[in-house]
């Protein structure tokens, strides 16, 4: 699905991403730990083609397309899709609005997708303007389930998120990864299965919380621009809990 | 910077156009240019409707009998010169265009509600220009008597065809005790008008005001900077302008509430986006009394060249007055449009998604037949836009 070859990128003159190697298979869930400042944020941002990013070496491919210069909207329009940690407010934009453009042409029930996320009360409100923390994510997978995207790039689920929230958030991102996503309840369980869309998900956590809720295959800890730690996700949340991340500096040497 | 304006270059005689009786005789042109401006020729949901051609009023007729709909002259004969009202809160020696108003009147309406009548279908009215240098003095009077409710959109266009026009329109305002008024006004003039229109109004204790200002198309030079004072106490008036100025096109326009009472409001609320044009944007709030809360807003977008001048004033001399302004010029975000990128929208797709949010003011208190007109106008014109 993707293809992340000797990836380097740089923000603002500054090489962030040093020589990623990546590559995530259709419907495979891969988890990105890493301390603040390690490159995470910037991994998906170069993915998604952000101008303030420049991919100075390596190359991406997606379902088999070279995206590694492509405009965002292209990659959108393949399959990516993204959940924006601080989403930009646009004065005017009613959330409807934006939600059914994200759907680019199909039909979508706009109102069945937001009650699944509690956020029906919000489609008339201008997106992101005073949104609290649970509200963005909320929002964001709002505008994900209505995108259907085959590759999810999501960045820290748990920011700013109360315990009642993160449940809601934690199933979500779950059905978002089955491509369960049609609020249809007529279906039966083998329809449903049949009409699933391989989902796969690249997913930043500091915290683990969304560990508990998704079938997590693979993690692997970014450190300094580098890729290391390869393993279970669980494993490598225990290690970093017990023993931070210097262990990641030893096993890069 | 404008040209001097040379009034004698207008013909301010002869122009006299014939009643209409049905609107819908119209040929399609006009009928076009009167519907770009908000009139709807089969005056479906309309209260009553008002129409000024050249130098003539050429429609006039109420269909609610809470509101009185005559045009000016008319109402002039029929209440001994409205000395209560007329040139009671523009004063006709303020300039070439007032006098011009005064000495050689051509029409405009008077629009009176019945005490406590509430009339929830908007009246329309239409100045409108036809021909070559034409000028136009029209002179309106709305009266929103006691405890009642009224909503007026207006518009003024000049045809399709006209070559070299200008308008000078006096208005005077108003809204008594327990009042509400929303005046939307859009203007959908050509790229060689010149208009000057003056207005003031009052609003007495718990009266409403609400202004709305749609400029959406050329025009040559426009200025206009309408005043109104919040008399009464607990009395409301808000301002909605939207504005855009292609090349050529001068716009110096803004407005000016006086807190002249104890619990008064105001909120002025201004966007505007030029391609090309020049806008000069002013707004001015003054403070006299407490509590009085006022709030402005100027909001300016350039895309691809022109000149945006905001000048927000707030002025008090009270202890206690709450007033506050924002005012922004720039560009659009690129953080905004790869947002929208982001969500497979392409980069001339976000952009016009963003401007187009940029222009949907939010106002609130208008009938639906109202909103929709807004919304469509904003949306037949999105195209011209850029």
């Amino acid at each position: 699905m993707l293809i992340i070859e000797d990836l380097h990128a740089m923000v603002a003159d500054r090489p962030v991403l040093k020589g990623i190697n990546l590559e995530i298979a259709e419907n495979e869930t891969f988890i990105l730990f890493g301390p603040n400042g390690s490159g995470k944020t910037t991994l998906l941002m170069t993915l998604m083609g952000f101008g303030n990013y420049t991919i100075t070496q390596g190359k991406i491919t997606f379902k088999g397309v070279d995206i590694t210069h492509a405009p965002i909207h292209e990659r959108a329009r393949l399959g990516i899709g993204m959940s924006f940690q601080r989403p930009p407010t646009i004065h005017g934009l009613k959330t409807r609005h934006l939600v059914k453009m994200c759907a680019q042409g199909r039909e979508v029930d706009v109102e069945g997708l937001a009650q699944k996320v509690n956020f029906d009360h919000f489609l008339d409100r201008d997106i992101n303007a005073g949104f609290s923390g649970g509200e963005i994510k909320r929002s964001e997978l709002l505008q994900l389930m209505a995108q259907q995207p085959s590759l999810v790039l999501f960045d820290e689920p748990e920011s700013g998120v109360d315990l009642e929230n993160m449940h809601l958030i934690g199933r979500t991102v779950r059905e978002l990864l089955r491509g369960e996503v049609e609020p249809d309840p007529k279906l039966s369980m083998k329809a449903k299965k049949l009409t699933r869309k391989a989902t796969s998900g690249l997913i930043i956590t500091h915290t683990g919380y969304i560990l508990d809720y998704i079938n997590a295959d693979r993690g692997q800890v970014l450190y300094n621009g580098h890729l290391c730690c390869e393993a279970n996700p669980r494993d490598i949340l225990d290690h970093v809990g017990k023993f931070g991340y210097q262990e990641c500096v030893r096993c890069l040497n | 910077m404008p040209t001097p304006i040379d009034l004698k270059s207008f013909k301010f005689t002869g122009a006299e156009a014939a009643p209409i009786e049905d609107l819908r005789t119209l040929s399609e042109q006009d009928k076009q240019d009167l519907l770009m401006a908000g009139v709807d020729v089969d005056e479906r949901m309309r209260s009553g409707s008002f129409v000024h051609m050249n130098h003539s009023n050429v429609h006039c007729k109420s269909h609610h009998k809470g509101v009185e709909v005559l045009d000016i002259k008319t109402a002039l004969k029929k209440y001994d010169g409205l000395p209560e009202y007329m040139w009671t809160l523009v004063d006709p020696e303020k300039d070439d265009f007032t006098r011009g108003a005064r000495d050689n009147l051509h029409g405009g309406y008077f629009i009176r509600t019945e005490k406590g009548a509430k009339v929830t279908e908007p009246v329309q009215s239409c100045l409108f220009i036809k021909g070559n240098q034409v000028g136009q003095n029209v002179h309106n009077i709305i009266i929103v008597e006691e405890d009642s409710e009224l909503h007026i959109i207006t518009g003024c266009a000049v045809a399709h065809d006209a070559k070299g026009a200008a308008h000078m329109g006096i208005s005077e305002f108003f809204i008594k005790k327990g009042g509400k008024l929303s005046f939307t006004m859009i203007h959908n003039w050509g790229e060689d008008t010149t208009v000057r229109p003056r207005s003031a109004g009052v609003v007495e204790e718990g009266g409403v005001f609400i202004n709305n200002y749609i400029l959406l198309k050329p025009v040559k030079d426009l200025q206009m900077y309408p005043k109104i004072s919040l008399n009464g106490q607990g009395a409301v008036a808000r301002f909605n302008s939207v504005v855009v100025t292609p090349p050529g096109s001068y716009v110096d326009a803004g407005s000016e509430v006086i807190l002249n009472a104890p619990n008064t409001r105001t909120e002025i609320i201004a966007r505007t986006l030029t391609t090309g044009g020049v806008i000069i944007n002013r707004g001015r709030i003054s403070g006299t009394h407490v509590p009085a809360k006022g709030h402005l807003e100027c909001k300016g977008l350039i895309l691809g060249g022109g000149m945006i001048h905001a000048i927000p004033e707030l002025i008090a001399d009270v202890d206690g007055v709450e007033l506050s302004h924002e005012a922004a010029v720039g560009k659009i975000d690129q953080e905004e449009i790869e947002y929208l990128m982001a969500r497979g929208l392409d980069e001339d797709e976000a952009t016009s998604t963003i401007v187009r949010g940029f222009l949907n003011v939010d106002i609130q208190g208008l009938p639906p037949a109202l909103q929709e007109v807004i919304e469509k106008t904003l949306a037949d014109n999105e195209k011209d836009m850029f």
